[in-house]
């Protein structure tokens, strides 16, 4: 027999490398776009920017782990497979819930403010940290993953693929699905497109601005916190969780431009794939400087992202 | 054809008058307060400093910058750098020695020399800030992008510190320092004039900045702020401005970050990191931004707040903080100088009231019902 050829084997080996690497590029880009779509769609609205917007993921991520202590406490068993499922709705709602309260105390009053926005959310942002870290403590806590998504999808020898991220990805693909049902199907989202357009048009053809604000205030939240809970199925998660994929996902938000939904897809692609990839070819610390001064140099060459709305 | 008026000095006098007692009671400060106290005071100053240089860029050019700790972080290793190899007398510091480095890196060598080190605690923010300024502000990009793209710089900039241990010792930060210019920097003596040395700067930056507020650029400036079109339309190019604002602002960080090292005696990337540099906007939002006085106010202010309450309870800080941020923008937008000259927002207090009367008529379930129907008034 011949001996394999090294050459070839060197190539699959890269081969396999860097589908894995696209892979997991691909499950971040998800994991940032659905952190990404609430701040776009609140910018594109009120143009305001959430900066607690990683709190709200941090309390889905919680809602995930507070449901299993509960189950436990009840049950005696974590049952991951029934909680989880709970979960996912779960995590949608009670931040959502979270974000509908915060819009109406505080941020409907900042409308015309958008900076000084940005410093009320931040101190809502350190509120809600201190509140996780003095119900459920400082240190990181897990989550018990459901047993049907461990394990790996083998699509040919030596790619496998995590059936966890598959699962994110697929998650992502829903929600998105079921924003653009919202969004260009359903009255409230046509209503939400009206207000988008021109708000004092819309208002003047009797279209409740409040309902529509508070509305989407509160998806973009329960978006986040359902990032949130798919992020349990990949780490530990802990108070500052959110801190760690906000500021991506503020650069997902200026990459794509002026928040609308297809630029922010898009630019949550680039990101996570630049990221991943970057990280692979130097280090974790390079690869956010050079995505950093890639995004900083591509304004230059179109200052309104990706995908450029029409003027109003 | 300027008629004397009476009184018209007088009113001069009156607007320095505050200043000069002010002044006044931080120079006699080392006779009423302890060591311990008076070395919080000066670094407190560093930050006045730093609250000051953000004060320019986001209270008089409209442009928050939610990325000042970096400016303040590059002169504060600027400065540490150089009292590093002051202690090590030119050879290779500790820090780097313990990272497996052997020989000082060529870029940090001239840190040793004064005329270097001292110029690039102004140079080298001032650069970052200019390079960047120019790169974000020629695309137009203003408000809340601005703040973002800054904020980024922030978290990149900290984990690019924390990353190059041999340069910069890493999470640690650089310190252990002996001396600075020759004298050792931990003795009263070299504290006081240390402390000395901030005040006058403090007071230095003040008078440079009410000029520059006062005069023709600063108008224009202020102008920018109010209706950037318009400024544009009249032939001024607002990119060119704020990018010099931008910068100036940044090396104003730098030196406040300079003053600061040899008082607290270390820099680390958590000076530097996003949280920091949030903070920086809450002095100046509590002190009340747009005016010269209310962001050294805020920086002493909360800052004394902070080592007051922080210590003994750590947990109610960080609620008081949340609070801070929240009241200073929804309550007092003018901040503390605001509330001397009495602007601040009623409407949350008329709210108040308007909830307590309900609740005396209606009890609990109209003030329930009242605040669902103000906030969530959602019938299309």
């Amino acid at each position: 027999m011949r001996p394999p050829n090294r050459r070839k084997i060197q190539r699959d080996l890269t081969m396999e490398v860097w589908a894995l690497q696209l892979f997991n590029g691909l499950s971040l880009s998800s994991i940032l776009l659905l952190i990404a779509l609430g701040l776009a769609l609140s910018f594109g609205l009120m143009n305001v920017i959430n900066l607690a917007h990683g709190e709200f993921i941090m309390i889905g991520a919680y809602t995930v782990y507070a449901l299993q202590q509960v189950a436990q406490s009840l049950t005696g068993d974590v049952s991951p497979s029934v909680t989880f499922l709970i979960a996912i709705p779960l995590s949608f709602v009670v931040a959502g819930a979270v974000g509908m309260l915060v819009e109406a105390c505080l941020i409907r009053f900042l409308y015309r403010r958008p900076l000084d926005t940005l410093l009320a959310t931040v101190g809502v942002g350190i509120f809600l940290q201190q509140l996780a870290r003095s119900i459920f403590g400082a240190p990181n806590v897990q989550v018990v993953a459901p047993l049907w998504l461990s394990g790996g999808l083998d699509i040919s020898d030596g790619v496998v693929l995590p059936i966890k991220r598959l699962f994110i990805i697929a998650l992502v693909a829903v929600c998105i699905a079921g924003l653009y049902w919202y969004m260009y199907r359903s009255s409230e989202g046509r209503r939400t497109r009206a207000v988008m357009q021109n708000r004092e048009m819309a208002s003047s053809l009797g279209i409740s601005t409040r309902r529509v604000d508070n509305l989407t205030f509160a998806l973009g939240s329960g978006l986040a916190g359902l990032a949130g809970c798919a992020l349990t199925l990949i780490g530990p998660i802990g108070p500052s969780l959110g801190t760690f994929y906000i500021v991506d996902a503020f650069i997902v938000v200026i990459l794509g431009g002026l928040g609308q939904i297809p630029g922010t897809i898009l630019a949550a692609l680039v990101i996570g794939m630049l990221n991943t990839v970057f990280e692979f070819g130097t280090t974790a610390v390079v690869g956010k400087v050079l995505v950093f001064a890639m995004v900083i140099l591509f304004l230059q060459w179109r200052p309104d992202g990706l995908i450029r709305v029409r003027g109003r | 054809m300027t008629t004397h008026i009476p009184g018209r000095w007088n009113a001069r006098l009156g607007s320095w008058a505050p200043l000069i007692v002010l002044f006044a009671l931080l120079l006699a400060a080392p006779m009423l307060l302890s060591d311990f106290r008076l070395g919080l005071l000066g670094k407190f100053l560093t930050f006045a400093i730093l609250a000051l240089a953000l004060n320019l860029i986001w209270g008089y050019a409209g442009m928050l910058s939610l990325g000042h700790g970096v400016f303040f972080g590059l002169g504060g290793y600027a400065m540490g750098m150089f009292m590093k190899l002051e202690a090590s007398g030119g050879k290779l510091p500790d820090f780097m020695f313990w990272s497996g480095l052997e020989q000082l890196p060529l870029f940090l060598a001239p840190f040793k020399y004064a005329w270097f080190a001292l110029p690039m605690v102004f140079i080298l923010p001032a650069a970052v800030a200019g390079g960047l300024g120019y790169l974000v502000f020629r695309s137009r990009i203003t408000g809340v992008y601005f703040a973002l793209i800054t904020q980024a710089l922030a978290l990149i900039v900290s984990i690019l510190f924390i990353g190059q241990q041999p340069y910069t010792g890493g999470t640690n930060g650089i310190t252990n320092y002996s001396t600075v210019f020759g004298f050792q920097v931990f003795s009263p003596g070299t504290q006081l004039a240390l402390y000395f040395v901030t005040v006058a700067t403090l007071a230095l930056i003040y008078l440079v900045l009410r000029l520059v507020v006062e005069s023709r650029f600063g108008r224009v400036m202020i102008a920018m702020r109010d209706d950037e079109n318009r400024v544009r339309f009249m032939g001024y190019d607002p990119a060119i401005i704020k990018t010099l604002v931008f910068a100036a602002s940044g090396g104003i960080s730098g030196i406040a970050g300079a003053l600061f090292v040899p008082q607290v005696g270390i820099i680390s990337p958590s000076s530097m990191g996003i949280m920091q540099s949030i903070e920086i906007a809450v002095w100046v939002a509590v002190g009340g931004r747009g005016t010269l006085v209310g962001p050294v106010i805020g920086a002493v202010a909360v800052n004394a707040a902070k080592s007051g309450l922080s210590e003994s309870f750590p947990v109610i800080w960080q609620f008081f903080l949340g609070g801070l941020f929240i009241s200073a923008v929804l309550l007092f937008p003018a901040g503390i100088m605001g509330i001397f000259r009495g602007e601040f927002t009623l409407d949350v207090f008329r709210r108040l009231v308007t909830r307590v009367r309900t609740l005396r008529q209606q009890g609990i379930g109209g003030v329930v019902r009242q605040w669902t129907t103000t906030s969530f008034p959602w019938k299309v």
